[in-house]
């Protein structure tokens, strides 16, 4: 933990993800038919998705922790942690419907696990939403974190089991982890595609802090002015 | 938790105003679709009533609840008991309404169901899980402000998995699915309503003291 709050996890972060957009456009991809030279959006759509996972992972974290201890901090931090993940799943959406249009031929198709991102973001306003109309603090902290595991569960149910069970879905990654098995991909794509998630999982942690840091501080700066 | 059923048994004029609106909306549904509607459309449809239904129901068991009438469950019950009776009894009355709605809609509408068993058993599964749902997001829509608007937004991408697979198993039932081809639709239902059961029960303490 120690070390990531050092500012090597940030110089670390910037390299790897200079090394991952170079590579990414410019090493060498196999051509597959269809996808063609698309198949590089992999390292930056499926970061995506992976690092607002983990950031919503982290809101959960400190939601039970906000449950167990009431420490005005870790509500603070899950909602942060919510906002970042918003702003990764925003991202996703539209790296992933360029892709889709590349491919697919449209924005936006009716598939399973393109409802399901839609509905996770749908959950995560109106988490936003849910804090913004409760006036009591304290109340707004618990309701808030309640609702967040609540969702969390739901959420992941729907995302993990029901775009599996047989329900067609042209988005790859069904019957499995997408993309982590290492048999599916490529090897000269795996010597960007797991760089390029271990950048952009400390990127996302690197925003989530600095985020926090600045509302901590500027809740500070209200507490005592 | 016994006596948490007969004190919403005695507000029966409550039940009666479900029952009308449910009525209400399947007309309202005949007099727009009727000639135009196939068997998707119809389950559809049926579900997207159920749904509202559902919502209108379980709003009554804690935002439209009064103050005093909640504290006084505060006094005399545990938070746990609470949710479940809460849970129970939305799920007792939506099976009840829904089976009701189901005779009126199939009046209304005609009745293309051809497996009738499987169709009620997933329709009885799926209602009660919503009345799952919605009852935790019911206690914590009625700690805020414009409780109905943020129920509708809550709940809505909450229910859609339990509703998806309902839906689906549903429609397969209309046209003559057999129970050996669903019991894993209906499987997640349970499955699903008993997490939601599971996580209200852990988590509705905390919202229930003030």
């Amino acid at each position: 933990m120690l070390f990531l709050k050092s500012n090597w996890a940030k110089i670390l972060s910037v390299c790897i993800l200079i090394y991952v957009i170079a590579g990414g456009f410019l090493f060498e991809v196999p051509m597959l038919p269809v996808i063609h030279e698309s198949i590089r959006n992999i390292y930056f759509h499926v970061g995506m998705w992976f690092s607002m996972m983990f950031v919503l992972a982290l809101a959960l974290y400190h939601s039970l922790a906000y449950l167990r201890g009431m420490r005005p901090e870790d509500d603070l931090k899950a909602h942060i942690a919510v906002k970042t993940g918003l702003v990764f799943g925003t991202l996703g959406l539209i790296t992933g419907m360029i892709w889709a249009r590349a491919t697919w031929g449209a924005f936006w198709v009716n598939d399973p696990k393109l409802n399901g991102a839609a509905v996770g973001m749908l959950i995560y306003l109106a988490y936003l939403v849910l804090r913004g109309s409760v006036e009591n603090p304290l109340m707004r902290s618990k309701v808030a974190a309640v609702y967040n595991v609540f969702a969390f569960v739901l959420y992941f149910v729907f995302v993990m089991i029901l775009p599996r069970m047989a329900m067609a879905s042209i988005h790859p990654g069904i019957d499995g982890n997408p993309a982590l098995a290492t048999g599916d991909l490529d090897p000269r794509m795996q010597k960007v595609f797991f760089p390029a998630i271990a950048g952009w999982f400390l990127f996302a942690w690197w925003i989530f802090r600095v985020y926090f840091k600045v509302q901590n501080f500027a809740l500070k700066i209200d507490r005592y002015s | 938790m016994k006596k948490e059923l007969l004190l919403e048994y005695r507000m029966k004029y409550a039940f009666n105003g479900v029952l009308l609106f449910l009525v209400s909306t399947i007309f309202v549904g005949y007099l727009s679709f009727s000639g135009i509607i196939d068997n998707p459309g119809w389950n559809a449809l049926f579900w997207i009533i159920m749904l509202f239904t559902s919502v209108n129901v379980s709003l009554k068991s804690f935002v439209q609840e009064r103050g005093g009438l909640l504290l006084y469950y505060y006094i005399l019950f545990r938070p746990q008991w609470v949710i479940q009776a809460k849970i129970f009894y939305n799920a007792l009355l939506l099976v009840v309404l829904s089976l009701i709605g189901l005779a009126i809609y199939a009046l209304f509408f005609g009745n293309p169901i051809k497996s009738l068993a499987l169709f009620v058993l997933n329709m009885v599964l799926g209602v009660a899980g919503l009345a799952a749902i919605l009852s935790m997001m019911s206690a914590i829509a009625s700690k805020a402000q414009n409780n109905f608007t943020l129920m509708s937004i809550l709940s809505f991408p909450l229910v859609l998995p339990l509703l998806l697979v309902t839906i689906k198993t549903s429609l397969s039932a209309l046209e003559g699915g057999s129970f050996t081809d669903h019991w894993q639709n209906l499987t997640i239902s349970a499955l699903l309503s008993s997490i939601t059961f599971v996580l209200s029960n852990l988590l509705f303490p905390y919202i229930w003291r003030e």
